[in-house]
């Protein structure tokens, strides 16, 4: 591992003025310390904001709305029974990601900016556009089975690994920053950024900038009732979505009011389409319908490599995450939480 | 840049002052300069659990941890749990559920255990393998470690009711 200077800043303003090119922040590290292991992301200076006072809080808004830490943990977040009642498909996307161990360290910012588990971005003897601009893409017509269907172009083919933020797309969360230059909202949406023409800019960050807090509206909490996570992937434990779903309906006298529906595993952003969520409104719940949802929701996939079966499996995990929120959020996750093989799976 | 610096750590009770480079792990900081070897290197990669140490209160992967990190931390592992004249009650289950075969993942197991029975003293067995689920065994032993951590579950119930 290359050698780094190290510092742990007292408040946000010392971290945001120590931040230098080529220096990283450092949370839970779960991410971060293993790419410097393999030596895909070597930072000269590594700024520990772990301790970084008045970040770690879930706080309750006057307008109804949810304010969360950037330094609360995985698996604080999601074992705080508050916010899982309100939040539910949160908690299960967060109980369904890495393991025990790696929830009590991962913080909410640090999910945010975790970085593709694209197999050629990990290894430092790849070419890789995203670690370095110009660098050229390994992964193109290379091993592509986890790689993307939606958004993609010869300049990167990478998903974002997330669970976290599936449901923080599908429910328009806003991510509030501090920086050089001040405070800011940014809107969930545009957080993430698709490859383009600077696949290396991979958030909507400017250099330095740290984020602070996520921002949930009191609307993002009134589809508690019927909100789910679904993921599929190759084990039940500690391994990334080949395809998840965020869903979340509002109902109303038997018919949607309100539709939510974000796709992981399938771009480098959680994807999202309008015209799929706005044609199930006014509609009783039903098979066809989300069957009809999902498609639009994948309008535009193309496999990028051997990865066609994901377009099809996206479409029915993402039909399936709709029935089963319309089915209604469990009492009680499964233990094995998002597994298809879990018992509410089954509806 | 990047010269050693002071680190104090609380192990399993015992105040520990070194000298360490930021980018040390801190499972090499234990098992290499303080002679703890309970936590065992598995993968290196945070997928194996061998290396779990409660940091703080919380279960960690000690490979995962720069040893800057911890500085100020209070660890404990395996050392801290039990010792071979006064075996931790899941120690003793895992002895004799026969929880263990070659016995490289165990310590890791029992230290994750401990912080997941303090946190759910009846687990079910679906919440023991979810809880579990980041420590393997290569040698595939789950049903009887599931079996230990159930067992070792309900003797602490029991006594702890018998207390009460």
């Amino acid at each position: 591992m290359n050698l780094f200077d190290y510092l742990r800043p007292a408040s946000v303003s010392d971290a945001i003025a120590a931040w230098q090119p080529g220096a990283a922040y450092l949370g839970g590290g779960t991410n971060l310390v293993d790419l410097m292991k393999t030596g895909a992301l070597q930072p000269g200076k590594v700024i520990d904001i772990a301790r970084l006072p008045g970040l770690d809080r879930i706080e309750s808004l006057p307008d109804g709305g949810t304010r969360i830490g950037a330094l609360v943990k995985n698996s604080v977040l999601a074992g705080d029974p508050d916010f899982a009642a309100a939040f539910p498909m949160i908690a299960e996307a967060l109980a369904s990601g890495a393991s025990g161990q790696l929830r009590n360290a991962a913080t909410l910012g640090g999910n945010l900016m975790q970085r593709t588990r694209c197999v050629y971005f990990q290894d430092p003897h790849s070419a890789c556009n995203r670690r370095e601009s110009g660098n050229g893409c390994g992964a193109l017509g290379g091993d592509t089975q986890n790689h993307a269907v939606l958004g993609w172009n010869d300049a990167c083919i990478a998903t974002n690994p997330s669970d976290l933020c599936v449901p923080l797309a599908a429910l328009d969360a806003v991510v509030e920053t501090q920086g050089p230059n001040g405070r800011r909202d940014i809107a969930f949406a545009d957080f993430h950024r698709l490859p383009g023409d600077t696949p290396e800019r991979e958030t909507a960050l400017e250099p330095g900038e740290l984020i602070l807090a996520v921002r949930l509206s009191s609307n993002a909490a009134a589809s508690y009732q019927n909100s789910r996570y679904l993921k599929l992937r190759e084990r039940t434990s500690f391994a990334f979505a080949l395809v998840s779903a965020a869903a979340a309906l509002q109902l109303k006298d038997g018919r949607i009011t309100e539709a939510r529906l974000a796709i992981g595993g399938v771009a480098a952003k959680p994807w999202r389409v309008p015209a799929a969520e706005a044609l199930m409104l006014g509609q009783p719940p039903d098979t066809d319908l989300f069957r009809r949802a999902a498609a639009v929701a994948l309008e535009d996939a193309t496999p990028s490599g051997n990865n066609g079966y994901k377009i099809d499996l996206a479409r029915r995990i993402a039909a399936r995450s709709l029935a089963l929120a319309a089915a209604g959020t469990p009492t009680r996750m499964p233990a094995l939480p998002a597994s298809v093989f879990g018992e509410s799976a089954h509806v | 840049m990047s010269k050693k610096m002071q680190i104090t750590l609380t192990v399993n009770g015992e105040t520990q002052e070194l000298l360490a480079e930021p980018r040390e792990l801190l499972i090499y900081v234990l098992r290499e300069r303080l002679n703890i070897t309970g936590p065992h290197v598995g993968c290196e990669t945070s997928h194996c659990g061998a290396c779990t140490v409660t940091m703080d209160g919380k279960s960690v992967k000690s490979c995962t941890v720069f040893a800057a990190q911890a500085n100020g931390a209070e660890i404990t592992t395996i050392e801290g749990i039990g010792s071979p004249d006064s075996l931790h009650v899941l120690q003793n289950a895992f002895r004799e559920h026969h929880g263990l075969q070659c016995g490289f993942c165990t310590p890791g197991m029992i230290t994750r255990a401990t912080k997941l029975l303090e946190d759910n003293p009846n687990p079910t067995e679906e919440d023991v393998r979810f809880g579990m689920a980041g420590n393997l065994c290569r040698c595939t032993g789950y049903q009887n470690i599931v079996k230990s951590v159930l067992a070792a579950a309900t003797e602490l119930s029991a006594a702890k009711e018998a207390a009460e």
